[in-house]
């Protein structure tokens, strides 16, 4: 990875590879994201965490511009997010995004689902593709499974080829919006631990989650957002010990008593 | 003599019928062409696309078929001159094609864009994660998908177009309805006769053509 990075010199490795400054969005009359300041460093591990509704998706959202801003600033790797055309596809291609639901293209096959970007965007000859998705899909635990269709996997096999997908682009940061969420509890775990790997191997992530232990274990930072508001930004041993805000310690109430 | 022993009759007929087909044939490749572009406008992220596209189908769903040939006859070719063909049959030909698909294009993009709907939006939105362009996320991850959802109704376009067809035979064209007025006219008692044979023909070339939609729908089904 960050043989890559510094390679791709429209930055130093010094600066942040994602970068919010004073960012506003509404959904019509609703302030979703309040003047949000936010900066990722290269390898760096962001848990979004808060109430329901705090904007932690569209937040998520907004950095690949699947979700437009308002007002503010957005810049990825220097430069800042294109506002359409090719520019904006081709920086999507550079930040890969898990979603809660999967969203493995049904009508394709596990291998397919893989293989699609990197052939159709990157250009890429569909026999080198192909050996890097097999490796990829042996990488999350279902090299077995490539020939099948989505809807034939179980819900953790699906995100994991979703995970597989977006690492197939070689992305310079990966984002997650509650990966586990639509998950059955013994699924989480396989999920979890495809994630935790690429933590360690230093990819640059930001990861919505109400996974706790990942986000005690894995971040670098823990991020709480409350109605629109980035409350606090803390190493999460600071967080989960000592959170500052009434917010953040009425939320940790809730979640972890049970 | 019998109306249909008579070699005459019979080849009008046949070449009545024949003009059906290639209205249908033509206008039909038309359509689809025009209403899967005219529905990517509509889903498209440019206003001026998809105002076109709206403006599109609400103009030409909702003029009469016959307007509309009428005007192809008489505004494009009478008034502006436009000429598809030198020859006058082909030339009258053509400007029916046009009215035809320029009218059905219109209901192809709204079977389209309602199949487009069906399409859970998660899947563009994975697309365009990673780097697809509008154009490809159409054309590789959604409209795949829609097939199912679009190819029944496409079915019903189709063979209403093929009856639409016979309104080309106003503006002198003669297809089959205007070839069935003519016999009628000359071999009155035989109307009735005449009138089953013509919705015959129609019933056996379409009734096949609907169980076949059917059948292909069902096999271009996705797995959820
Ligand atoms: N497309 C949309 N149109 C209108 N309102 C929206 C849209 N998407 C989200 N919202 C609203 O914006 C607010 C923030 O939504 P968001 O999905 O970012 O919250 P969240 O923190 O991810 O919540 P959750 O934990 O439930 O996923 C919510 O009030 C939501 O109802
Ligand atoms: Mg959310």
């Amino acid at each position: 990875m960050t043989e890559r990075n510094q390679a791709d010199g429209a930055s130093g490795a010094d600066q942040p590879l994602i970068r919010l400054d004073g960012v506003n969005k509404w959904f019509g009359p609703l302030h979703v994201l309040r003047d949000i300041n936010l900066s990722v460093n290269r390898g760096e591990v962001v848990v979004v965490i808060g109430p329901s509704g705090s904007g932690k998706s569209t937040l998520c959202r907004t950095i690949n511009r699947l979700e437009t801003i308002n007002s503010g600033t957005i810049t990825f790797d220097g430069r800042p997010l294109p506002a359409e055309g090719r520019a904006l596809a081709r920086l999507r291609s550079e930040v890969g995004m898990v979603f809660q639901s999967f969203n493995l293209f049904a009508h394709k096959t596990i291998l397919e689902n893989v293989t699609l970007g990197p052939i159709k965007v990157r250009k890429e000859k569909p026999e080198s593709a192909r050996q890097r998705a097999l490796a990829l899909l042996d990488r999350v635990g279902i090299a077995n499974q490539a020939d099948k269709y989505p809807a034939q996997l179980s819900g953790g096999q699906q995100q994991r080829a979703a995970i597989a997908r977006a690492l197939a682009m070689q992305p310079k940061a990966m984002l997650f919006d509650e990966p586990t969420s639509a998950l059955d509890p013994e699924m989480v775990g396989e999920v979890l631990e495809v994630m935790t790997s690429l933590a360690a191997e230093g990819m640059t992530m930001v990861v919505v989650t109400h996974e706790m232990g990942f986000a005690r274990h894995a971040a670098n930072r823990v991020i709480f957002m409350a109605d629109g508001q980035l409350v606090e930004d803390a190493p999460p041993a600071e967080f989960f010990t000592n959170p500052r805000s009434e917010r953040a310690k009425d939320f940790l109430s809730k979640v972890l008593t049970h | 003599m019998d109306v249909f022993s008579d070699p005459r009759n019979l080849d009008a007929t046949v070449s009545g019928f024949l003009w059906i087909l290639k209205l249908t044939g033509a206008s039909a490749v038309l359509a689809l062409v025009l209403g899967v572009l005219l529905a990517a406008m509509r889903v498209s992220p440019i206003p001026v696309l998809r105002l076109f596209g709206a403006a599109w189908v609400n103009i030409f769903r909702n003029t009469p078929l016959t307007l509309i040939i009428f005007f192809c006859y008489f505004g494009l070719y009478s008034t502006l001159g436009l000429t598809l063909s030198e020859d006058l049959v082909r030339n009258i030909y053509w400007l029916g094609v046009v009215g035809l698909s320029t009218y059905t294009a219109a209901f192809v993009c709204e079977a389209v864009r309602s199949g487009i709907n069906t399409v859970p939006p998660g899947q563009a939105e994975a697309a365009r994660a990673i780097g697809l362009t509008f154009a490809q996320t159409l054309r590789i991850v959604v409209l795949p998908q829609a097939g199912r959802a679009v190819v029944a109704p496409l079915g019903s376009i189709l063979i209403a177009l093929c009856k639409n067809s016979t309104i080309v035979g106003t503006i002198g064209l003669m297809e089959s309805s205007s070839v069935m007025k003519d016999l009628i006219n000359s071999y009155g008692n035989a109307g009735i006769l005449i009138f089953a044979v013509f919705a015959g023909v129609f019933a056996l070339l379409l009734i096949p053509t609907g169980y076949f939609f059917g059948w292909l729908a069902n096999r271009l089904a996705v797995r959820r």
